[in-house]
């Protein structure tokens, strides 16, 4: 019990001797957080547009004002010819149009039917769809409030409402997604390094050549990233409900259990890395080529995984972080309880043993 | 009086209020082989990577073939030739891609690195190993090329950092033949070793200890001056009262 | 029965495409001081590590105090202690922290085991608390050797243990290294430099992963065939230039202050017209000597002959 100890102390001598690698460890997670809880969200705010409004009347000033005074949208300019659309969008300014015909306002009381002309900027697709759904709702809106009980007698009216997240924030998906990454970035990468390092630096060899079983040797790394992840995943948790408006429904003792079990996962993978390498260079590469981008790219908070062909669908599934996002979504954001995500705890489970069992049998006692 | 082409003076290095290198002056002629030895942790690295323009000195001054060590760097660099233990050679290129990347760093033309390399795989008869990885050779093999690669270029002054560490005692001999015929040609031979017999090779021999030359002249003179049979007694009658055993070489 | 017993050890890496260790036996005696001397390359930290139980021999046998390499490596590793060529400590731990650590690590304590280390640790204990990488390569040298004792082995290894360290720092290893053969501890050491090989009291001269010869230093000198002579002039270079093209040599290599050689035939008559010839030459200060030849010569002739029999 000592010898674990004292390794454990060691281990911590390490980390917190190591200014700009404790500086990425804690760095990272409040980077991350405030990358993408402000800077990257799905909203659009103050999105330039330009109006050419040829019918000049009642109808399409308020359908403006109503325009310009939602947070989404800022008229930049009002146009006066057509040619001027082309030229708006090829300087880049705008990144939509909006265009009113002449006798708009004729025609939509007397003929009731009138056509209102909505050109994007398609070149971001994401942006431009987003940007038309907003001008869509706008009009829609002022339809109803000019005749509400009047028009057309069968009707369709869309109740929608948008469960667990209504105002549509960012951060609710992406939180769980950096959860994931963090945890997957500090584990994986800093124990598969700092094992590493001591085969390197001939450390390893002593150790070997010692009465210590080197599972102790092993298990002991991983002590501090463990402790450390836990330290992080507070971190991103407090700035994440304080700051990003983060909902934690369900129960905080279930979501910490289901964390610590990931963060093992994570260590298992790193474990088994630093076992089938020899420089701290390759064990990096593997660990970032490896683990990073297929966190990044199938876990389903960047991209829906939904929309991916069949095979990178099935790949997501031996993605460790895929499994932890869906149980840490359920947890916060659904308030689900454990009933609700045992089959994919089960699957960390399994993935864990696995990589256990796998690194434990990759371990070597001898050099090479 | 031959040409002076290593001339050092007061030249001081400090990191913080640590003195690595104070004042040492001293001067080189063409041809001469110069051994530079000293105890670990003496200055010899510090002073070394400041001769070569690699680092630039605290206070003092010094000419290096002909070129300012403040302002001439660069002019430094093109005249010298390094060669160390630790570094030498690309392990996974060939004899032959060596040679020719190396030619081809120092500007050599393309007929005189064909003409060089021919001449000097040749004189090391190493006609049947031009083709294979340098990795794969032995050791004393490597050095020796690694010298001759460095001075390909024909430099004023070759600096070798413990060039014959780990090598046989044949080889070891071998590599001090080159030594001397680079030295007959006019090259000026910069050399540290812990080998004590080779310190009784050298022309001249500079002691330093503490960061200061504490003694400078011809293995024989130095053995006279401190009443010692050999080498190996002036360096530990030198060196054993150093005070600074314990800092980083 | 031997300390270390080594049978037929062989040991290839790439597939058999370098022969590290070629067929290598030897033995040493408890409480011994064995020496493996020989250049990079000639297979010596193999040997360690197949000693240390590290590697795995690819062929032949050995074992530490009885016990096998291969079969009962938990039992040696509680009983060796291993300093690799390399300096493997922690940089970033201290001085003190560093012996803590390793004392943890074979279950002992340092205040346990203090008696053996002491003559050694009371060096280094003005920078206990310095951080190991910023030591000097003696001070670190005695670091390590410190914890490669600390939990008292029978059976201490050293690899390269004074290679990159200047003469001083070499002499007062060298110095520690008696004084625990003293202490009844057996010691396998390994040296590039030949002027060690004396101080231990058997060697085993190795080349290319072979054992070129192995015995004490006295006898090993002793069996040196010819009888060896030292030479010297004003033009030490051009002297060793010419002698190589003497045809009444059999031998002739420049040693520092000297050069070093060997008749064909040995007599009064071939020396003197040595003698009379540089003389003639212009050689000034010529002085010719009978010396005792070194390990270095002996190395070199081992050398010489290896290489003309393949």
């Amino acid at each position: 019990m000592k010898q674990f100890l004292t390794f454990v102390r060691k281990e911590f001598y390490h980390v917190f001797r190591d200014r700009k690698t404790l500086l990425i460890l804690f760095g990272l997670p409040v980077a991350q957080i405030l990358l993408f809880g402000f800077a990257l969200t799905n909203e659009i705010r103050n999105a330039r547009i330009a109006v050419f409004d040829e019918a000049r009347d009642e109808a399409s000033a308020a359908i403006i004002s109503k325009i310009r005074a939602g947070k989404n949208f800022e008229v930049d300019r009002i146009l006066s010819s057509y040619r001027q659309i082309e030229a708006s969008f090829r300087e880049g300014k705008v990144k939509l149009v909006v265009v009113f015909p002449r006798n708009f306002r004729e025609d939509l009381l007397h003929r009731n039917k009138a056509q209102v002309q909505v050109l994007a900027d398609a070149s971001d697709p994401n942006t431009a769809s987003t940007l038309t759904g907003y001008i869509n709702s706008i009009l829609l809106d002022y339809q109803q409030s000019l005749s509400p009980a009047a028009a057309m007698p069968y009707r369709i009216v869309t109740q929608t409402r948008m469960l667990y997240n209504p105002e549509l924030k960012g951060a609710t998906n992406f939180v769980p997604g950096v959860m994931a990454l963090v945890l997957m970035l500090v584990c994986v990468l800093m124990t598969s390094v700092s094992i590493v390092r001591e085969k390197e630096n001939g450390t390893m060899e002593i150790l070997l050549v010692s009465p210590i079983n080197p599972f102790l040797v092993i298990i002991s790394k991983a002590i501090p990233y463990f402790l450390l992840s836990l330290v992080n995943l507070a971190v991103i948790l407090v700035l994440s409900v304080s700051l990003l408006d983060m909902p934690l429904n369900g129960s905080l003792l279930l979501l910490l259990a289901e964390s610590s079990l990931f963060i093992i996962t994570a260590l298992a993978l790193g474990l088994l890395i630093s076992n089938t390498t020899a420089s701290q260079q390759s064990a990096m590469l593997i660990a970032l080529m490896g683990m990073l981008i297929p966190t990044m790219m199938l876990t389903g908070f960047m991209f829906p995984l939904e929309n991916m062909p069949l095979p990178l669908q099935l790949i997501s599934n031996i993605v460790p972080s895929k499994w932890y996002y869906i149980i840490v979504k359920s947890i916060m954001i659904k308030g689900l309880g454990f009933s609700a995500i045992w089959k994919e705890t089960l699957v960390l489970l399994g993935m864990t043993a696995f990589l256990l069992l796998v690194s434990l049998k990759k371990f070597r006692i001898r050099l090479q | 009086m031959q040409e002076i082409v290593i001339k050092t003076e007061q030249l001081t290095k400090r990191f913080g209020d640590f003195t690595a290198v104070d004042g040492i002056s001293f001067s080189v002629g063409a041809g001469e082989i110069f051994g530079f030895l000293g105890a670990n942790g003496a200055g010899k690295t510090t002073a070394m990577r400041m001769l070569c323009g690699l680092s630039a000195p605290s206070s003092g001054a010094a000419t290096i073939a002909g070129f300012d060590i403040y302002t001439g760097t660069e002019g430094i660099k093109r005249n010298i030739g390094y060669m160390s233990q630790k570094f030498s050679l690309y392990e996974d290129l060939t004899v032959l891609e060596n040679i020719r990347l190396f030619g081809g760093i120092y500007g050599l033309r393309d007929r005189q690195i064909k003409d060089k390399s021919e001449e000097l795989i040749g004189s090391l008869g190493m006609g049947r190993e031009a083709k294979k990885l340098v990795g794969s050779l032995p050791l004393g093999w490597k050095q020796k090329l690694a010298f001759s690669v460095a001075i390909l270029h024909t430099p004023r002054i070759v600096f070798l950092d413990e060039p014959t560490g780990g090598v046989d005692p044949v080889t070891r001999r071998q590599f001090w033949d080159l030594i001397y015929a680079a030295a007959a040609s006019g090259i000026t031979i910069f050399v540290t070793t812990h080998y004590m017999d080779e310190a009784e090779y050298c022309g001249r021999v500079s002691m330093m200890v503490d960061g200061v030359i504490k003694a400078l002249d011809t293995p024989s003179q130095l053995k006279q001056q401190f009443a010692a049979g050999s080498m190996d007694e002036v360096f530990f009658e030198l060196a054993r009262n150093s005070k600074r055993k314990a800092d980083q070489a | 029965m031997a300390d270390l017993l080594i049978q037929q050890l062989r040991k290839t890496y790439n597939k058999g495409a370098t022969i590290a260790v070629d067929d290598v036996s030897f033995s040493v005696e408890q409480g011994a001081l064995f020496g493996l001397i020989g250049p990079d390359g000639a297979g010596k930290t193999s040997i360690f590590r197949m000693l240390t139980t590290l590697l795995l021999p690819d062929s032949g046998t050995a074992s530490v105090r009885g016990m096998d390499i291969v079969h009962d490596y938990k039992a040696i590793r509680k009983e060796v202690g291993y300093m690799p060529g390399k300096f493997s400590l922690y940089q970033d731990l201290t001085v003190e922290e560093n012996l803590n650590f390793f004392a943890t690590v074979f279950n002992t304590s340092v205040a346990e085991n203090y008696s053996l280390i002491k003559d050694i640790y009371v060096q280094i204990e003005p920078f206990k608390t310095r951080k190991a990488g910023k030591l000097s390569g003696g001070m670190k040298q005695k670091l390590a050797l410190c914890c490669a004792l600390i939990h008292r082995p029978t059976v201490l290894f050293l690899d390269e243990p004074t290679t990159g360290v200047d003469t001083v720092s070499r002499k007062e290893f060298w110095a520690m290294l008696q004084q625990l053969k003293a202490q009844g501890i057996t010691i396998l050491v390994s040296t590039p430099y030949m002027d060690e090989a004396t101080l231990c009291e058997r060697i085993a001269l190795m080349q290319s992963g072979r054992i070129m010869a192995i015995d004490t230093p006295e006898r090993l000198v002793s069996a040196y065939p010819d009888r060896m002579y030292a030479i010297k002039a004003k033009d030490m270079s051009a002297l060793l230039q010419e002698l190589r093209h003497c045809g009444s040599l059999a031998s002739c290599y420049a040693f520092g202050e000297y050069h070093h050689i060997t008749f064909n035939n040995d007599n009064e008559v071939s020396r003197t017209a040595l003698v009379q010839y540089f003389t003639e030459q212009g050689y000034k200060d010529l002085e010719l000597k009978e010396i005792a030849p070194g390990i270095e010569d002996c190395f070199i002739r081992l050398m010489n002959y290896a290489g003309n029999s393949h």
